[in-house]
């Protein structure tokens, strides 16, 4: 029974993907729909992205520097376990599954709330397709804003850890600057917004899922929103493990 | 004109409508009756298209809805209008963007000619400076009078409304009949409305489809619901002291 549903679901998510990218009926109005996805679901996360990755960053230094503790290796490795975390998993990953928190209920619940009050049959009725015009900006917006919100929390989370290796005294500066220079490959940079960009889809197009279908009223709303969090969160993972897989190994 | 032949629509094994055929005619404004989960939204939803027919054919003056492409369908849903019973306001969008929004989507009208377009659409339904104001900041009667600028908007052929007198009071309800007959006349619209409220079918019943579990059980003008022998209609509509009272008057 459990297979039988969760199939049901996964064919209609499909089929909702079909109806999301299908020619706007007026660019301009898409447009204007984007800008205002940007602002709601990009420049709005930046503070906390921003305050989380600065913190994690400090954290992360605080404790590697405790657990390498050890005469007999540098003390720039410290900066290279720093920068190897925050650039292949914290940014990309953490971050993810915070927006996917944040952005995911935001999309699910407003999507629900409008089904329960008929506004997406309003839509129907004046000739729009609901699901692209409600869903596609959304799923633009994110892709190309997680893209600058990760690079920003790369940064950040770096900035951080070497904040508090300077402060806490665990690195001196200079260490620390010369691990972050030692064994860079850029590639995991290439590998981090990959994961970033295809974590984006998922976030926004399985929380637009729960939303557009939600049936009932305020509860279903609640509940449907908290299901996309859980079910984001669930595919990041899992994708993370094959993209994974799939670019370093 | 609407015409609807041996209309079927049923979810899962639950059938609701069983069979309806009617006409709605060209201003006037034509109810349709019936009980609490009779089948009216279901019938509306069905004959807008909100809801995939199992059985029977709805024609839009002559053009029959199931032999329409999707491009066909989209240019019909730019002839009609709607007026939801929760009136379905967009909350993010101020009153103005809400009345203009099928104008910036589908006219090539400039921005003070959709502007011009909605002071005229909300003063016609007797609203003025509430052009960058929210749906929430607007009583329930201001809100439907919004609904219903949206629904004229594009000068609709065609004009659905469900339950337009939900949750008004009497007063406020008359008004909002009064407005929506006004606009039938002087348009020539094509006007469907659900309703259960006795006043209005009393009030603007030009024609009466009365609905009894998913089947037409009568249908007439309001001027015929006082003379009916009809069993269901008479329980229906005089179910209430004072209504009986008023047919004894009579």
């Amino acid at each position: 029974m459990f297979v039988v549903r969760w199939i049901h679901h996964i064919g209609k998510y499909f089929v909702l993907l079909g109806k999301i990218f299908k020619k706007p009926e007026n660019n301009r109005e898409y447009w204007k729909a984007l800008m205002r996805d940007m602002e709601l679901l990009g420049v709005n996360s930046i503070a906390i992205v921003s305050i989380i990755s600065l913190f994690v960053g400090a954290i992360v230094t605080i404790q590697t520097a405790y657990n390498l503790d050890d005469p007999l290796i540098p003390d720039y490795y410290i900066a290279i376990a720093t920068r190897e975390s925050i650039v292949l998993e914290f940014s990309p990953t953490i971050v993810s599954l915070i927006l996917a928190g944040k952005v995911g209920s935001n999309i699910a619940s407003t999507l629900g709330s409008m089904r329960v009050t008929e506004q997406i049959e309003a839509l129907e009725v004046i000739g729009v397709n609901p699901p692209a015009y409600l869903i596609l900006p959304k799923v633009v917006a994110l892709m190309f804003f997680n893209v600058i919100l990760i690079i920003l929390s790369m940064f950040l989370g770096i900035l951080g850890g070497f904040l508090a290796a300077d402060l806490v005294g665990v690195v001196s500066t200079p260490d620390f600057i010369q691990g972050l220079q030692t064994a860079f490959n850029p590639f995991y940079i290439t590998y981090a917004l990959i994961k970033t960009v295809v974590f984006a889809f998922l976030i926004t197009t399985i929380s637009a899922y729960y939303g557009y279908y939600v049936k009932g009223g305020a509860i279903e709303v609640g509940i449907n929103a908290t299901n996309a969090v859980v079910s984001s969160s669930v595919a990041i993972i899992i994708s993370n493990y094959v993209l994974t897989q799939m670019l370093l190994s | 004109m609407i015409e609807v032949n041996d209309l079927h629509k049923s979810f899962g094994d639950h059938k609701v409508i069983k069979g309806i055929s009617s006409k709605f005619y060209e201003g006037k404004t034509n109810l349709i009756i019936g009980q609490s989960g009779s089948g009216k939204t279901v019938f509306l939803k069905s004959l807008v298209g909100l809801h995939q027919i199992d059985k029977g054919d709805i024609y839009f003056d002559d053009r029959k809805l199931s032999e329409m492409g999707e491009d066909e369908k989209t240019n019909l849903r730019t002839e009609m209008g709607m007026v939801f019973q929760g009136n379905a306001l967009f909350d993010s969008l101020t009153i103005e963007q809400n009345v203009t929004f099928a104008l910036d989507m589908f006219s090539d009208m400039s921005v003070s000619e959709r502007r011009d377009r909605a002071d005229f659409c909300l003063k016609r339904v007797n609203l003025e400076n509430v052009q960058k104001k929210f749906p929430a900041e607007l009583s329930g009667g201001m809100r439907k009078r919004v609904a219903i600028a949206r629904a004229i908007s594009m000068n609709p052929r065609y004009l659905f409304c469900d339950e337009p007198n939900s949750g008004l009071d009497p007063r406020t309800s008359i008004v909002i009949d009064n407005l929506i007959s006004e606009i039938t006349e002087e348009y020539n619209i094509t006007t469907v409305i659900n309703t259960h409220d006795m006043n209005s079918v009393m009030e603007i019943g030009d024609s009466i489809l009365y609905i009894k579990d998913g089947l037409k059980a009568w249908e007439g003008s309001k001027d015929d619901i006082l003379t009916t022998k009809n069993k269901d209609i008479n329980d229906f509509i005089f179910s209430s002291k004072l209504f009986r009272l008023i047919k004894k008057e009579l």
